[in-house]
């Protein structure tokens, strides 16, 4: 049985809804096995918030199905719920209650109660460091401590799937290498499946497998390797003062075509070490940062969108390429 | 793997859980009590007082002065009040991320709305209670039996109101927007119920509003056990006053669940 299966999913908001409306999902087909990582990757407004809020049940999808380990999330309801634990990317903790207090209701929304309950919420507190501060109130912690809690209280039901969307907004570096160290000791110790939804390339780095969603569709599925083997050798990034002038020169002069997004001139090319040294030298002062790496998530989504992951979302403009064949 | 239990169990569970939590809340902002009980016993000591000379009901035995007779009508608004604007914290809930995970849990709708209510009603008699048990300290005297009927009517009371802000709170994302619909509707729904002035003697047309008011019959009812037989002409009979409630009560709680089931498709 697969963990998370779904079935051509679409979904459209009523005009007068709050969020945008217009079609948010267009026939999205996936599945995660069990055990696996799996994340989705795209910009704001791809469509991976309404995936999220489908397989979370919080909106029933306008068509298609989807299934967690097989109960159907819209006709069995409850069975669904009960095997998954849902980490909201804002805040669900109830700030006038303590850690403590907090974990129990939440205990108790699940039908747990009692000496069972309590034992639960004592391992939890215990494995995310959480015991010195059980009475303290949610209001008072930092935003590190309250996404541990967040997270405690999705997993206290010891459900078989964990769903998190963009789980590490507003957490800094540190307060993030710790919650992904969590999801990967999750993954191996209790063999959970996990789900999430990510718009930073270095965290689909941490998945499994990651599917990649743009405009409402998954446009690429595959692990992280497979994803950016699809683009041949390197990635040269180039910082001028005048890009434009730069961009048309390159092509004519080297074959091949770089790309301006956000100010950057961008190219992909194999062999990208041999052709650092003639750009530089055939523009003489002219460039201010020249770089080369492997390719990251983050072209494999420019590769396929020609847009930047972090503005793609944003009405940004559609990217300027040389204009001579 | 956690213990399955019932669904009756799982439901009750979830309600008190939820009702708790509310009591909790309340005990940490102490503020809130000040707000919902002095501004109406302010309201009925100096309208009670300014009015005693000039207003008189009944005759011998049975006449009651104005402090008595506004006093079912006080004890309505302290627990009207405070149910309905306690029912403001589901539109904070949502705001601050609390209700989306109770949203996604395997509870039924119902869980979330009986919770609120029963809490809402809880904190209404916390606030009313103090003023009720002054009753006979203005003359109004209680036997057993009257206090048990007075505290199911006052239960209805705020148990259906609350149903009513829940109704209303659920769609809404302001809690400005909540106070201002709630006020036109209250208040209009207080005055025409008997509270402030005796019913059995205006004109038609207004006699028809008061009659259609559900509020009518719990202020009724209230005066049926806490002043002297006869004092006040004309009331309907205790009976039905209670169906009324007891209608009215089921009614908004029905409203208040509609309205849950419908909120999966924003």
């Amino acid at each position: 049985m697969k963990a998370v299966e779904t079935r051509s999913l679409r979904h459209t908001y009523p005009a007068r809804s709050n969020a945008k409306p217009g079609m948010a999902l267009k026939g999205i087909d996936f599945s995660v096995e069990p055990g696996e990582v799996f994340g989705f990757l795209g910009p704001n407004g791809s469509g991976k918030t309404t995936l999220f809020k489908i397989l979370s049940t919080l909106i029933e999808p306008s068509e298609g199905t989807a299934f967690i380990f097989g109960c159907d999330v819209v006709k069995n309801v409850d069975e669904a719920r009960k095997k998954m634990g849902i980490v909201f990317q804002y805040p669900s903790l109830d700030k006038m209650l303590t850690v403590e207090e907090n974990l129990t209701s939440q205990g108790h929304l699940y039908g747990l109660s009692g000496a069972p309950l309590k034992k639960r919420v004592e391992e939890m507190m215990d494995r995310f460091g959480l015991t010195p501060r059980r009475g303290e109130s949610v209001q008072h912690l930092s935003g590190g401590y309250r996404r541990r809690v967040e997270l405690a209280k999705g997993l206290i039901h010891s459900p078989e799937l964990l769903i998190l969307d963009e789980p590490s907004t507003g957490l800094d570096p540190a307060a993030r290498r710790e919650f992904w160290e969590t999801i990967g000791a999750l993954k191996k110790k209790n063999g959970m499946t996990v789900l999430v939804t990510t718009h930073m390339g270095e965290e689909g780095d941490k998945c499994d497998r990651l599917a990649i969603m743009y405009e409402g569709e998954i446009i690429a599925t595959g692990t992280p390797d497979e994803l950016k083997s699809g683009i041949g050798g390197d990635v040269i990034t180039i910082h001028s003062g005048q890009p434009d002038a730069l961009l048309d020169t390159i092509d004519t002069k080297f074959g091949v075509r770089p790309v301006l997004l956000d100010g950057v001139i961008r190219m992909e090319l194999p062999r990208g070490h041999e052709m650092i040294p003639k750009i530089v030298e055939a523009f003489p002062g002219k460039i201010t940062a020249i770089s080369m790496g492997k390719p990251t998530l983050e072209d494999v989504f420019v590769h396929k969108t020609g847009r930047m992951l972090w503005l793609a979302g944003e009405g940004a403009d559609a990217p300027k390429e040389a204009k001579g064949e | 793997m956690p213990r399955r239990r019932p669904k009756v169990n799982n439901l009750m569970l979830a309600v008190w859980s939820l009702w708790r939590r509310e009591m909790v809340r309340f005990y940490r902002d102490r503020s809130r009590v000040i707000g919902g009980l002095v501004p109406p016993v302010i309201f009925w000591f100096f309208i009670g007082s300014g009015l005693s000379g000039s207003f008189s009901v009944g005759s011998g035995d049975t006449a009651l002065n104005y402090r008595q007779y506004f006093f079912p009508g006080t004890l309505v608004l302290i627990f009207l009040f405070t149910a309905v604007f306690s029912t403001i914290s589901i539109i904070e809930d949502r705001r601050e991320g609390f209700l989306q995970s109770v949203l996604v849990a395997p509870v039924p709708r119902m869980a979330i709305v009986l919770g609120k209510l029963f809490g809402s009603a809880s904190l209404a008699f916390l606030q009313g209670m103090p003023f009720f048990i002054a009753a006979p300290f203005i003359g109004l005297h209680l036997t057993l039996s009257s206090l048990l009927i007075s505290l199911f009517i006052l239960f209805g009371v705020a148990f259906s109101l609350a149903g009513v802000g829940f109704f209303i709170a659920w769609r809404m994302d302001s809690t400005q927007g909540f106070h201002a619909i709630m006020n036109m509707g209250l208040i209009p729904l207080w005055l025409l119920s008997g509270a402030l002035f005796p019913i059995h003697n205006i004109p038609g047309w207004l006699a028809m509003l008061v009659r259609l008011n559900p509020l009518t019959y719990s202020i009724a009812a209230l005066q049926h056990e806490l002043f002297p037989p006869g004092a006040i002409p004309d009331l309907p009979p205790l009976g039905f006053c209670v169906a009324v409630i007891v209608i009215f009560s089921l009614a908004t709680l029905c409203a208040a669940v509609f309205i849950t089931q419908r909120g999966r498709d924003q």
